[in-house]
């Protein structure tokens, strides 16, 4: 490691100090693990037959299904949320009072509501209405579980658009009017683009959220993966228990690695966004609260930038 | 180049995806069945040209499916295997009344609902009638309608197979009791007279595994349903067997919809007496050790 | 007819459910974050690995799986018979403990070089470096992200409405299952919410402004 604020290159001395560390620290560690290994073996959560419920064809099914169930929430989603993120977006920054002031309050709202909540009451109003919505079958636990994440997701989005398009130097939208365009044009050509090139990565990581989002799917008992693996869990009986730490582990790994491939594809979009030179930041991927279900998320993304208005 | 991160981390997701397809061998226990082999499976005369004054089965006849509710938690009740082919008592139950509705078994939408969200799905249609362990009680019947009672379970507690503590319902002071939210034996036995500890968990199956956990003392709940979790769990669990509540349960539907309430009843009182009734509940809860009680007809109409 | 007046002490009891909880977490958050930021920003090697495992791990999996592996891992592991209440504590602590930890670590990565190196030169052992000069600085850049942060896990909390926590979740769905319109639930659940989250923006902003007159 390079130079840090905190600790000089370490000397001899301190060489030796932080091997011993080194060596405590790796047993402290280590030790951890191998005593919840030990405890969870004692308690047969590791016996084999525990892990042969994974042959089993009906398992594996159930595993798929909730996967691509997980993955068909996601991608519908993530497309709507971010659409509706340019629009309010858009909105946010419009000219007209009664449209801004509209957006500002829809995403101030949607941002303050635990997203599980609005899940459930947009359930229940979906089944309320459902026959003059034309909606029949699992499609109302779908669209419930679609329509909140996007609302939600929308909001947060709108906001790292809008630090996006407020970080586009002054001069270009400037330059762009004195040039003859629209208000439409100068958005939709000069500032969004840029805006989406500049938070890409930003966006990417609310993806994440909202990939992992769709476990709240349980409170409608929509049948998503999270749904399927407790339903796995408590459904089969081995050695007279239940494998829920074998299905917990599996189900973990395949949520870390469906997020972890989302966010590789982020920090690979920003080191390749780093190689154009356009005078734009792009936004670090890395950021601690791009990955935000945080209210202020976009506020951050581009704290150098005046929250200013428009015209 | 980079690509090759992405593709690596996205190709691990897919992998562990299409495992499941990819060798999807017979092999392997699933440990699902419950034990004391397969539980029965009838099937039921069909009624033909079924014309009833129903909206909700109108609805039904048009789409051409009937939509239940039902637990999938619920052994020797109602309970989904891994191949998700359901099985129980509940569902036996169900299958006559479609029957009688004019509806195959394979005309047969089954939903899972869980408890704590039966009363929304049933008052806002998502299922056009429930069968799942439903107590009837005064305060449901402000937002569903009831048929039946067409069998009568008792509040009862499952311990693990050493407790030595808990001999009854007056035994359980300070001691930690699951079940779940807003089910009637919790109310109970959160009283005074009893003064337990609870923990409300969404789901039955949760509640057992904190039991055999060590996390609660107890389960409380109807005897059916413990039934079924202690004969899944010989050596480990145990009821206590000193029912303490009376729970009838009916057939749940929309309030306002007193054809099809009828018509269920109807169904229910027949079954009941051309003994397709006795022989399900033989061939499911009679296998986890309740005896038979023939049910009291003619059901109660309101 | 209305909701919020004839319920008022089950709305009390969840306002009072949702509002322990976030502060029980809160404060193990903050705890864990700050000795795993430590972690990762220290000389040693294994424990800035175990560091970044516990925040890649941890911010990766959905909350809901983690509310599982507390009520039914952890258990099996320490301490059985915790109540439901420490479970959720733990599942929405360790979870937010990432966020924390993250912010953190970059707030630490904002003090510049040279003053550090200058406190050292001065003769400043470790401790004081980071007492006197590092932290101090850092407090400042750590603040704004940490109100998203703890607004954030208000709003996390209300998973734990469906592991045995009361909470103003679970009275919304109470109620709701009783016929009560939707709607008005609603309405009175998000005011609730709000009150708790302006609260929390409103204190950070305070602390903000002060900090800012110390600099």
């Amino acid at each position: 490691m390079s130079a840090s604020v905190l600790y000089d290159a370490p000397g001899p001395k301190a060489r030796i100090r932080n091997r011993v560390y080194s060596v405590l620290g790796t047993l402290a560690v280590l030790g951890l693990i191998v005593f919840a290994v030990l405890r969870l073996n004692a308690k047969g959560q590791f016996a084999p037959e525990m892990w042969e419920i994974f042959n089993n064809a009906g398992v594996r099914t159930s595993i798929r299904d909730g996967v691509l169930t997980t993955l068909q929430v996601f991608a519908v989603a993530s497309v709507l949320s971010l659409v509706l993120g340019v629009l309010l977006a858009v909105a946010r920054l419009s000219d007209h009072k009664p449209v801004r002031w509209l957006a500002t309050g829809f995403i101030e709202l949607f941002r303050a509501i635990p997203l599980l909540i609005t899940i459930y009451v947009l359930w229940v109003l979906l089944l309320t209405y459902r026959t003059d919505l034309g909606l029949t079958g699992d499609s109302t636990g779908f669209w419930a579980l679609v329509v909140g994440l996007t609302v939600y997701n929308g909001s947060v989005q709108a906001e790292v658009l809008r630090a996006g398009i407020n970080s586009v130097p002054r001069g270009q939208r400037e330059a762009a009017y004195a040039l003859g365009m629209s208000k439409t044009q100068v958005m939709t050509t000069v500032l969004i683009p840029q805006a989406v090139r500049a938070m890409l990565p930003t966006i990417i990581s609310q993806l994440v959220v909202t990939l992992k989002d769709t476990s709240l799917g349980y409170v409608i008992t929509y049948q998503e993966l999270l749904f399927q693996l407790q339903q796995l869990a408590g459904n089969i009986v081995v050695n007279d228990d239940n494998p829920y730490v074998p299905v917990i582990i599996v189900g973990g790994t395949i949520y870390i690695a469906m997020c972890l491939a989302l966010s590789a594809l982020a920090t690979w979009i920003e080191r390749r966004g780093r190689r154009a030179k356009t005078g734009i930041p792009v936004a670090d991927a890395a950021q601690p609260l791009t990955a935000g279900d945080a209210l202020e998320t976009a506020d951050l993304s581009a704290p150098e930038q005046p929250a200013g208005k428009t015209g | 180049m980079r690509m090759r991160n992405t593709a690596a981390a996205a190709a691990v997701a897919l992998a562990l995806a299409a495992t499941a397809t990819a060798c999807g061998g017979e092999k392997g226990t699933a440990g699902d069945k419950p034990k004391g082999g397969e539980v029965y499976d009838g099937s039921y005369t069909v009624a033909k040209d079924v014309k009833l004054d129903s909206p909700t089965l109108k609805a039904a006849q048009k789409r051409g499916k009937i939509v239940i509710g039902a637990k999938a938690d619920q052994p020797f009740l109602g309970f989904v295997d891994t191949e998700g082919k359901r099985s129980g008592f509940d569902i036996e139950i169900a299958k006559m009344v479609a029957a009688d509705l004019g509806f195959s078994a394979d005309k047969i939408t089954f939903k899972t609902v869980d408890s704590n969200v039966r009363e929304t799905s049933i008052s806002k249609g998502q299922v056009d009638y429930y069968v799942g362990t439903y107590t009837i009680n005064d305060e449901r019947k402000k937002q569903v309608g009831f048929a039946g009672p067409y069998y009568q379970a008792g509040a009862d507690l499952l311990v693990r197979k050493d407790e030595k503590g808990i001999t009854g319902p007056d035994s359980v002071k300070g001691k930690k009791i699951c079940s779940i939210v807003g089910s009637t034996p919790l109310q109970e036995i959160k009283k005074p007279k009893y003064g337990a500890k609870t923990t409300e968990l969404s789901k039955y199956s949760l509640c057992v595994k904190q039991l055999l956990d060590g996390q609660v003392d107890a389960v409380t709940t109807d005897d059916a349903i413990l039934k079924g979790y202690a004969a899944q769990r010989p050596s480990k669990l145990k009821l206590v067997e000193k029912p303490f509540t009376e729970e009838p349960y009916g057939v749940g539907m929309n309030k306002n919809d007193k054809v099809l309430r009828d018509a269920i009843t109807d169904s229910l009182e027949k079954h009941i007496k051309n003994g397709d009734y006795k022989k399900a509940y033989v061939g499911t809860l009679g296998k986890s050790g309740s005896t038979y009680v023939a049910p009291k007809t003619p059901l109660p109409r309101y | 007819m209305n909701v919020l007046l004839d319920h008022l002490p089950q709305f009390r009891e969840g306002f009072l459910g949702t509002l322990a909880l976030t502060a029980a977490s809160a404060a193990l958050a903050l705890v864990l974050g700050i000795i795993m930021a430590g972690f990762r920003v220290s000389p040693i090697p294994p424990l800035r690995a175990f560091g970044t495992a516990w925040v890649t791990l941890l911010r990766n999996t959905p909350l809901t799986l983690l509310f599982l592996v507390a009520f039914f891992v952890v258990p099996q592991i320490f301490f059985p018979g915790t109540s439901p209440f420490v479970l959720a504590m733990v599942a929405l602590g360790c979870y937010t403990s990432t966020f924390v930890c993250e912010a953190v670590r970059s707030g630490i990565n904002t003090v510049p070089l040279g003053q550090a190196e200058a406190a050292r030169s001065l003769g400043m052992s470790f401790a004081q470096t980071l007492r006197l000069i590092v932290l101090p600085q850092a407090t400042r850049t750590v603040i704004p992200p940490m109100s998203s942060i703890f607004i954030a896990l208000t709003k996390n909390s209300a998973i734990a409405g469906a592991f045995s926590n009361t909470e103003l979740f679970n009275v919304s769905k109470l109620l709701s299952d009783k016929g009560f319109a939707i709607g008005w639930i609603f309405l009175w659940i998000a005011l609730c919410y709000l009150v708790i989250t302006f609260t929390i923006s409103g204190a950070f902003r305070l602390l903000e402004s002060r900090l800012e007159v110390a600099r």
